[in-house]
């Protein structure tokens, strides 16, 4: 096999990681208020800033800024779902879709005023990884390995615990929940900051390999739409599936042909798929 | 009724009187605004049925280009590129409208499919960056004052081509909104299960909204970027846009014929204002109001401005008519 391929290869598998982490939040909103937040790149997108300037200017530790910056980022969640979903929650879900779209320009617009339009590095340079032939980036495996800590993490507070328990149920059925004395509003805003918070942890492991720039959120943040619905809707199995699916797409032809070409692929993929099986990949 | 006339008569006059009292800062405004405009306009085709697509820079980036690339590679006249523009605009609607509607994939999930092609429109005409120049852009050939390039020197000329277009299009939306077809959409837009069972065929209804409303903005697009005289992934095609289409037209108020121009001009005032009064260094600002302004309408007044103008006008006559009973 082809080296470089190989390594396209696991480039794909890394950047699947990635892919799926940012999938995990936005997968659980989706799945359980039933609302997209378009804006989700953007909450990424403030969280790297927020790194950066507590780390690169402020000077405090990488790690505590991360945890900063989920907080910071899960509490936007809570207040964007109390002040901007909450009262369209009962008008039709295109709705609440365009408001978010609304928050989207308010970010980037936001982050270009105070900022400007200059690509920031947060400086910290994690070593590469040489395993035989192939160079392996230390910051892709780590977004890899939280990836899957994080959707592993998210399964098992949703399937062992009663919260959890509970925001699976009104999942499934909105209006019998409340009949068995569960709160959906309370529900909602704790599942928009987790969502948030997670968008939080995606934040502190992309700083690491990108740049922040106002308009990062527009390189990725529609590929994990689709992520989504390929996985079916809140089905976190499925989000990390379809993400690597995706992942090797983009790698594999972006090896063969251009960067452009493969996301091409991958949006055509998705608009095929959804055709054929709207349920998602897993679906039931 | 006769109030109704007057008032068109009023408004044509003023169209036609307007670039000669304007000076030629607001015209090039005003033309923009009137392109911009027919765009949202045609997006509200479908958009005041509950069909929501953020991806209609698809449709300005394939009439745009296409017409560009057909005029700059072989010479041909933009009276044919526009229409093989819109021809391609129409498949696509086609290609992506037929398998949708069929298996009825309809609210934010039609959206997403809308989003994806707008990012497959966007990426390959980046791609295809030796004949487009990709991200950084294209320029039509000019040829000075050519009725046969449908290049002007002069605004005022092409302010007419604006008016009349516009014009055509609000005629295509009057039309649209006749008697039964539109009772059928918007029957659709309500339940579509049960206007199936009324014997509606949705799918064809579906169909036409969405062909018609590609086709205008492919035509809107190519016009546009022949009077810009420019031609970037990033302003005929991509995200940013098709947001701004979508962001236009409910500010403005999709269900009234004017609303998509009156969001149009609200938002290019917005820009040009913030521009003239801080200069380059408020670089977005606009967009910030923008963004707040779409989520404050969409929660307190969903049907955009002219909606409310078209509840007080309707809610006016009543008092009067109630003495004379």
């Amino acid at each position: 096999m082809d080296i470089y391929l190989l390594e396209a290869v696991m480039n794909g598998i890394m950047l699947g990681g990635l892919l799926a982490l940012l999938a995990l939040g936005l997968n659980l909103i989706f799945g359980v208020i039933d609302v997209v937040w378009i804006c989700y790149a953007e909450l990424v997108m403030g969280g790297m800033y927020a790194i950066y300037w507590l780390h690169a200017v402020y000077a405090w530790p990488f790690l505590l800024a991360c945890v900063a910056a989920i907080a910071l980022v899960a509490l936007f969640g809570l207040l964007m779902h109390r002040l901007i979903i909450e009262p369209i929650l009962g008008s039709a879900p295109i709705n609440q879709l365009l408001a978010t779209g609304g928050m989207l320009f308010f970010l980037q617009s936001v982050a270009t005023l105070l900022f400007g339009t200059d690509f920031r590095n947060v400086g910290i340079r994690l070593p590469i990884i040489e395993l035989g032939d192939i160079d392996l980036s230390f910051a892709r495996l780590l977004a890899f390995i939280a990836a899957i800590v994080g959707a592993a993490g998210l399964y098992l507070f949703l399937a062992k615990t009663y919260l959890g328990t509970a925001i699976r149920a009104i999942a499934q059925d909105r209006e019998i929940m409340g009949l068995m004395g569960v709160d959906p509003r309370r529900i909602y805003l704790i599942t928009s900051t987790i969502g948030g918070g997670l968008a939080g942890l995606a934040a502190c492991l992309l700083v690491l390999q990108y740049d922040v720039h106002p308009f990062i959120g527009l390189t990725f943040g529609p590929i994990t739409f689709m992520i989504c619905v390929l996985g079916g809707l809140g089905n976190m199995f499925g989000g990390v599936i379809a993400a690597f699916i995706m992942s090797q797409i983009i790698a594999i032809v972006g090896y063969y042909f251009s960067v452009e070409i493969s996301y091409v692929l991958a949006f055509v993929l998705f608009i095929v798929l959804i055709v054929i099986r709207p349920q998602g990949i897993l679906g039931r | 009724m006769i109030d109704a006339r007057i008032a068109a008569g009023i408004g044509l006059a003023a169209l036609i009187a307007l670039p000669f009292l304007l000076p030629t800062y607001f015209l090039h405004i005003v033309i923009q605004a009137l392109l911009l405009g027919l765009i949202n306009t045609a997006w509200s085709f479908m958009g005041r049925f509950g069909l929501v697509s953020i991806g209609h820079g698809a449709f300005m980036g394939v009439g745009a280009y296409t017409s560009a690339l057909l005029w700059n590679l072989y010479g041909v006249t933009p009276w044919l590129g526009i229409p093989a523009g819109m021809v391609l605009a129409v498949l696509l609607a086609l290609v992506i409208g037929y398998p949708c509607f069929h298996l009825k994939i309809v609210g934010h999930y039609f959206a997403l499919v809308t989003l994806a092609l707008g990012q497959v429109v966007a990426l390959l005409i980046i791609a295809a960056r030796d004949i487009t120049g990709g991200s950084l852009g294209m320029t039509p050939r000019a040829v000075g004052t050519s009725v046969l390039a449908l290049q002007f020197q002069d605004r005022t000329q092409f302010y007419f081509v604006a008016v009349l277009l516009w014009l055509v299009v609000l005629g295509i939306r009057a039309w649209m909104s006749r008697g039964m077809r539109r009772a059928a959409l918007e029957a659709i837009g309500e339940d579509e299960t049960a206007a199936e069972a009324a014997g509606i065929n949705v799918l064809r209804e579906k169909l036409w909204v969405f062909v018609m409303s590609a086709a205008v903005t492919a035509a809107g697009g190519s016009v546009f970027a022949q009077y810009i005289m420019y031609l970037n992934p990033e302003t005929v095609s991509g995200v940013g846009v098709s947001l701004q289409i979508v962001f236009a037209a409910i500010a403005g108020g999709m269900y009234s014929a004017l609303g998509p121009t009156v969001g149009a001009l609200l938002t290019l005032s917005l820009t040009e204002g913030l521009r003239v009064l801080f200069g380059t260094m408020l670089i977005g600002a606009a967009n910030t109001i923008y963004g707040i302004l779409l989520i404050l309408f969409i929660i307190f007044m969903p049907r955009g401005i002219l909606g409310v103008v078209d509840g007080w006008l309707r809610r006016r006559p009543q008092p009067q008519a109630a003495p004379a009973e």
